[in-house]
């Protein structure tokens, strides 16, 4: 599909998605205009039901905060996604992640900046490590990577949870705090947007966007990657490694989703948490990536878009609408992107029809 | 041994579901469609059985666990038909669609459930299913005592389900028509099958199936509807489907091993040989063998050739 069209599909899935959240809020009587003060709430903090309006950067911080894995499991999801495969399991590469540079802040003391660079670093090895079984798996024994990838990420999560919990000091549901030398929390980031949880995690995003595009679009492994996912046998025909890349792919977009799970205990809860179920964070990366047509800029956007849709959750509770009509509105954007080509489709025969009335109105 | 007779019929209560989304999964798949919504298919149909059984209790009495059934696989078949509709008509990827209907499943039923009732939960439920002993069977020995006391009925409905489905796929000209479509589609189509039609069917199916085993769950394990009432079973179901290779008896064989390997995590502490383990080594037991036995089942072809794929009616 050329780039213009999936512009358009991405923009027609967006407003369809707050369309339909909008028109469940009409059927079920509640206020529609809620839903856009809370959008500008959460990103701003500026409430309108209040005499004073000013603005609160605590919200921006916090705005941020939910936006820094989200972009992360996206750029993870449309890695993998341009070499042909579907990476559902960066949630469970994320939670590897997070337990794996939790780990390694307890267990390993060492001095000042080097502590917390180890850190991030066992965070992306340990994601990039779950993320090479399924890769291994597809292209020594071509098993579909989906159905291991949903295996894997419960498997991960029982892993990461027991572990966790054999951490010294861990109750049965956190660790303990890790030393301050691991935190990736920052005072002056703290201090710029009042006291919100923003830190260091967002020069690792910007990094790692970086780091995406360079890849992808100036070497020739990226090259070869990108090939892949057009046709595989002609990439193979063409003398590339496809088996091979299949597994590095796999690798990569799994340490960006370790990546994410080590920005979110060094620095958004500064611990390690036993979880009980999944809290979604590589699942809205499917939808940050798909919206976003796995391309740098559009992930980062879309990573902008979803993160507002999150953050507002919380404003909408107290502008008197149910808190899910955000993620209501984030699965139907994902729905009608998975109708891309049902909307492409409809377009053409639209055209077409037009086309027609044109030509028998010539004709008559 | 009294500790395997007071497991047994717990296992069973909870393989129950896992069966029955299995079949359901089983009829999307051996109609070449892809179905990684069963999670959220359940989730909706254990939401609509549930406002089915806080709201009518009164009314139907005894009758309404039974009913609420059918509310939940009414509720589960409408919301597979968004699949069907997304993946057969508009060829959307399948994954894709299942992943958006997956995450739609809890903020939807959350936010009826906030207009409802208020809250983030349901009410408690007055009736639920009770668990029986059959009589005269119950008294077979060893038998009786696994299968026949102390069972919740589900069971039973689960198994005739698995029989109604084993004759259907494998004994009906239905059968064979959907398993055709399922491996190579333009061939069925070239002998005037219906392919758009019984994959609809399939997909229906998978719902109608898919909601009676989120209904069943939420009636028999808990208390109340809540959004972590699934928990992740709509998998487990996924699972038993590949571990069951795509076979309705061996569904029924992966769902009770898998229920088995769930109340294992509850019960290690007191077996002596098991004890040393942690809890977290059997929750993860149903996904870890599912692994295992995609990558033994990769030499040989099961399952359907052309689940997953995008029909193109054109293509040879």
């Amino acid at each position: 599909m050329k780039n213009k069209e999936t512009l358009t599909v991405s923009l027609i899935a967006v407003l369809g998605g707050i369309g339909f959240g909008m028109l469940l809020l009409l059927i079920s009587g509640q206020d529609v205009g809620a839903l856009f003060s809370s959008f500008l709430k959460g990103i701003s903090g500026i409430d309108l039901s209040s005499d004073v309006v000013a603005v609160d950067l605590r919200y921006f911080g916090e705005f941020l905060v939910e936006c820094m894995p989200i972009i992360l499991t996206g750029l993870s999801v449309g890695f993998a996604y341009r070499s042909g495969l579907f990476n559902i399991g960066a949630e469970g590469q994320l939670i590897i992640g997070s337990m794996a540079s939790v780990a390694v802040a307890i267990l390993f003391p060492m001095p000042g900046i080097l502590h917390v660079i180890m850190c991030i670093l066992a965070g992306g090895i340990a994601g990039a490590l779950w993320g090479a079984i399924p890769g291994l798996l597809k292209s020594k024994f071509n098993v579909h990577e989906v159905v291991i990838c949903i295996m894997m990420n419960y498997t991960g999560l029982q892993v990461a949870n027991y572990c966790i919990k054999q951490l010294p000091g861990s109750t049965q549901t956190k660790t303990v705090a890790i030393p301050e030398t691991a935190s990736l929390s920052s005072d002056f980031l703290k201090g710029i947007t009042n006291n919100s949880r923003l830190n260091w995690g967002i020069l690792l995003v910007i990094i790692a966007v970086l780091i995406y595009w360079f890849i992808m679009h100036k070497t020739t492994f990226g090259y070869s990657l990108r090939a892949t996912g057009f046709n595989q046998d002609a990439a193979k025909y063409a003398g590339m490694k496809v088996q091979r890349n299949i597994v590095y792919s796999m690798m990569i977009a799994g340490a960006f989703a370790g990546l994410a799970g080590a920005i979110l205990s060094l620095g958004t809860f500064n611990l390690g948490r036993v979880l009980t179920t999944f809290e979604n964070y590589g699942f809205d990366g499917i939808a940050v990536a798909l919206v976003g047509a796995c391309n740098v800029v559009g992930v980062v956007l879309s990573g902008l878009l979803f993160g507002l849709l999150k953050v507002a959750q919380n404003s909408m509770q107290s502008f008197g609408i149910p808190k899910e009509t955000g993620q209501i509105i984030s699965a139907c954007i994902v729905l009608f992107v998975a109708m891309k080509y049902g909307i492409v489709y409809l377009k053409e025969k639209y055209k077409k029809k037009i086309n027609k009335s044109e030509r028998r109105g010539e004709e008559a | 041994m009294s500790l395997i007779f007071e497991m047994f019929p717990i296992a069973l209560g909870i393989a129950t579901p896992f069966i029955i989304c299995a079949l359901g999964g089983l009829y999307s798949e051996r109609s070449g469609i892809v179905n990684i919504a069963l999670e959220g298919i359940m989730l909706v149909g254990a939401f609509a059985g549930s406002v089915f059984t806080v709201l009518l209790s009164s009314t139907f009495g005894d009758m309404t666990p039974w009913l609420a059934l059918l509310a939940g696989s009414l509720a589960g078949a409408l919301y597979a038909l968004i699949h069907a509709y997304a993946s057969i008509n508009l060829r959307a990827n399948q994954i894709i669609s299942g992943t958006a209907l997956n995450m739609l499943s809890t903020g939807l039923t959350l936010y009826l459930c906030q207009l409802l009732f208020q809250a983030q939960r349901s009410p408690t439920f007055e009736k639920s299913f009770t668990k029986v002993t059959v009589p005269l069977l119950s008294d077979i020995p060893v038998i009786g005592e696994l299968f026949f006391t102390n069972t919740y009925p589900t069971f039973y409905l689960a198994i005739l389900l698995v029989v109604i489905t084993y004759f259907v796929i494998f004994k009906t000209r239905f059968g064979i028509h959907l398993r055709s479509c399922g491996e190579f589609p333009q061939a069925s189509a070239s002998m005037g099958i219906n392919v758009t039609k019984i994959r609809y069917i399939g997909v229906l199916l998978s719902g109608v199936l898919g909601g009676v085993a989120g209904c069943i769950t939420v009636l028999t394990s808990n208390i109340q509807f809540t959004v972590t009432t699934i928990n992740g079973a709509g998998f487990i179901a996924l699972a038993c489907l590949i571990f069951g290779k795509w076979n309705p008896l061996g569904c029924l064989a992966a769902g009770i091993f898998f229920g088995f390997s769930k109340i294992l995590a509850t019960y290690s502490g007191s077996i002596p040989f098991l004890s040393g383990l942690p809890t977290e080594f059997f929750q993860a037991i149903p996904y870890v063998l599912t692994i295992l036995a995609l990558i033994i089942f990769s030499k040989k072809s099961v399952g359907p050739k052309a689940a997953g794929e995008i029909y193109d009616s054109g293509k040879r």
